[in-house]
């Protein structure tokens, strides 16, 4: 952790992408940092923990970690609003979250300059519910959006981020994917700048307050911003043609391609032996029109390299009409829209995009290969938990409700007590749901985290609107699977807001707070319980075996 | 190169600090690591490349030089990875699967030497345990074993210089004592 804050421009030191995210928020002097972990976006608040925890920590810096990515986002505005250099970090889904907030704050845009990193995991590595792609929110929200392919880049573009940020007073999102966040490679130091001193909220109700009829000036001021914003775009060096060849005008062929895909482009013409012209797009939106159509001009065919959806694709399609109608335009034809890109679909699609003969190593091996499923640790204490539910009911017979953390690993062989999985916190809501609609028995799990995060608005509706599901909110004192982060209920000073006294206050009557590792008393409960008219919860208490002191 | 095994192993450990390592003999490097619930008992498969000019951090298909086995039935997965050039060397360690019967060591090598023959099994996990009192350091023997042998063309002086600057100081005594071990 020293080494990140070496104050040594021009060194090299290796970084993950997510810290070199850090890095760069420390070299911009940034004030004010706020995220909810989630994987593959988690180190990037845990390296601001550490420091801020350390001997080393940053005067004139504010981390926290929120109770969820809407509150994170929030926070991040009010401390924009004052005037201070702020960081939100989430994971794709958090950007969901936050998404009623984020749309006001482009209308309203940044005082202090505001960069939010938001990290998709495309083959769903570590992301139940869905492979979402967020460049589409990007879009949805006129957010300007950058797309860095390493750790370097990852640096230079927060800061890039902040930058424009400052100039047009608009929140900018920086957006990884897996491959780009938790990638490790040399990263050359920059100056570190030293954070500014604190905020001032000056009343600036034109600016800040979204009533109509000045909500539709607003939407019209970020309209023209982003025209501006463009024209930055066009002339940005981090929209960049790279080719060995001086004359592109004679060439029929060209690729173009963004984030990590750029790597694996770069990677197959390497493996091919081909020189093509490729347009690496730093900024996915505002599109560089003007450089992209002056590219696009005398081929006959592009190639469009990107993850999942495509968005890129259709946006050149249009633009290819305006310019070069008989250009063809060649995205997902090669390029698969389910699952992460890896080097060799770039080799193979180029190969056919070129024809150039190429032989793909076969490793289609005859051997036998066991399937590994990820399982709950030895000694954990859900463990205790699962066993208590399995002695107190026909497990055929109840409906099991999922939510996200390490206890969906309960849909997993050998536990397979899981019916449904959303989002966070809908395990509650959907029991109730289906509490109305049906008279079967339903036991619904949702972690200490989670609950906290968005389980309390669902267990409110459940009181107010009477259905009677079983919750067990599995309390082990810390946001496990994200890598052991703190929440309300388990914070670093040791005063916890108690889930018990919630949920109480939220008007459920039929409430134990219960250490699984006390079957009998836990196997009694369940049964009680199932049979009640009214919700009950049951917090399952007992600490990660991580966190136990 | 891959380093293959099941979550808690240290692969990310052992990936930093050879990226350290090639980092002081002036290589371009990309890694690439998997964290969160992939990480949880699963399998763990973590990539390393460097070299001159390097671009992606994933290693293609079939192209892997050196997979780092710390457990041998991550092996056979790693083998989409592999061809008949590729280098194995595997800590001689099983971790069962669950409602699996587990290949046999037997099954294992036999499969993997239908691949290549340069598949090397290495008794990391027992050597030790026995001279050093526990197993955790087995992907370091390993990985020490790997630069001594010139399977990985980094100087063990440089694996040597990174395992300082990597492995915190309560467990560095340990592991100087594995990479003395491997010396050996």
């Amino acid at each position: 952790m020293e080494e990140i804050l070496l104050n040594k421009p021009g060194k090299k030191i290796i970084l993950l992408g997510n810290e070199a995210i850090v890095r760069g928020a420390l070299e911009e002097g940034v004030n004010f940092v706020s995220t909810y972990p989630g994987t593959p976006a988690s180190e990037i608040g845990d390296t601001f923990s550490k420091i801020q925890n350390s001997k080393f920590k940053i005067q004139n810096l504010y981390f926290e970690y929120s109770t969820n990515e809407k509150v994170a986002l929030e926070a991040g505005i009010g401390a924009s609003f004052s005037g201070l250099k702020t960081l939100v970090a989430m994971k794709d889904f958090g950007l969901n979250v936050c998404l009623d907030a984020l749309l006001p704050f482009l209308y309203t845009g940044t005082k202090g300059p505001t960069v939010i990193v938001v990290a998709d995991d495309p083959s769903c590595h570590s992301s139940a519910q869905s492979e979402e792609n967020t460049r589409g929110l990007a879009l949805l929200a006129h957010i300007p959006a950058l797309e860095p392919s390493d750790p370097q880049e990852c640096k230079d573009f927060v800061k890039l981020g902040f930058q424009i940020s400052e100039k047009f007073k608009i929140p900018v999102m920086i957006r990884t994917t897996t491959r780009v966040s938790h990638q490790r490679a040399p990263v050359k130091l920059g100056k570190i700048t030293k954070s500014g001193i604190g905020g001032k909220f000056i009343k600036e109700p034109k600016r800040f307050v979204t009533m109509p009829p000045r909500v539709l000036e607003m939407k019209k001021e970020l309209l023209e911003k982003i025209e501006k914003i463009q024209e930055f775009s066009e002339k940005n060096s981090i929209n960049k043609i790279k080719t060995q060849k001086l004359e592109i005008k004679n060439l029929k062929l060209g690729i173009i391609t963004s984030g990590i895909s750029f790597l694996y482009v770069m990677e197959a013409l390497k493996e091919l032996n081909l020189d093509l012209p490729v347009l690496k797009l730093g900024f996915f939106y505002p599109l560089p029109e003007k450089k992209i159509k002056n590219f696009i001009k005398d081929f006959k065919k592009v190639l469009i390299v990107e993850e999942l959806d495509p968005y890129l694709e259709k946006e050149i399609e249009r633009l290819a009409k305006e310019v070069n109608c008989k250009l063809k335009v060649i995205g997902k034809e090669l390029i698969p829209e389910v699952g992460e890109l890896k080097p060799e679909i770039a080799i193979i699609a180029l190969a056919k995009f070129t024809n150039t003969k190429y032989k793909i190593q076969n490793t289609k091996y005859k051997i036998q290969i066991l399937k590994r499923f990820p399982q709950l640790c030895p000694g954990c204490p859900y463990w205790f938990v699962f066993s208590a539910i399995k002695k107190a009911v026909d497990t055929k017979k109840v409906i099991f409700g999922g939510d996200i953390g390490c206890y969906m690993l309960f849909g997993l062989p050998p536990l397979n007590i899981q019916d449904y999985l959303f989002c966070m916190g809908s395990s509650v809501g959907i029991a109730h749901g289906i509490k109305k609609a049906t008279k079967q028995k339903l036991i619904t799990f949702i972690g200490d985290s989670t609950f906290f995060h968005a389980g309390i608005p669902a267990l409110i509706n459940t009181v107010y609107n009477k259905s009677n599901p079983l919750i067990i909110i599995l309390d082990n004192q810390t946001t496990a699977m994200t890598g052991h982060q703190p929440h309300p209920g388990a914070p670093k000073d040791k005063n916890p807001i108690k889930i018990e006294d919630i949920v109480k206050a939220c008007g459920v009557k039929n409430l134990k707070v219960i250490d699984p590792i006390h079957q009998k008393e836990f196997i009694n409960t369940v049964k009680e319980f199932l049979n009640k008219k009214e919700v009950s919860v049951i917090v399952a208490r007992r600490p990660c075996k991580f966190v136990r002191t | 190169m891959l380093i293959v095994g099941t979550g808690g192993q240290g692969q990310i450990t052992l990936l930093q600090i050879l990226a350290e390592a090639a980092l002081s003999e002036d290589y371009n490097i990309k890694t690439s690591e998997l964290h969160g619930l992939s990480q949880r008992g699963g399998s763990v498969e973590v990539h390393l490349r460097f070299g001159k000019k390097i671009f992606s951090p994933l290693v293609s298909q079939g192209k892997a030089d050196l997979i780092l086995g710390l457990e041998m039935q991550e092996c056979l997965k790693a083998c989409y990875f592999a061809n008949s050039k590729t280098a194995f060397l595997i800590n001689k360690y099983i971790v069962p699967i669950p409602l699996q019967k587990p290949l046999t060591e037997k099954e294992i090598l036999k499969n993997l030497k239908k691949i290549s023959k340069k598949v090397t099994l290495i008794e990391a996990a027992n050597i030790c345990q026995k001279e050093l009192g526990t197993n955790i350091v087995a992907g370091i023997y390993l990985l020490s074993l790997a630069s001594f042998k010139k399977l990985i063309p980094l100087k063990p002086v440089s694996i040597l210089k990174a395992i300082k600057k990597i492995i915190p100081e309560k467990y560095l005594e340990l592991n100087l004592k594995t990479f003395n071990l491997a010396k050996t």
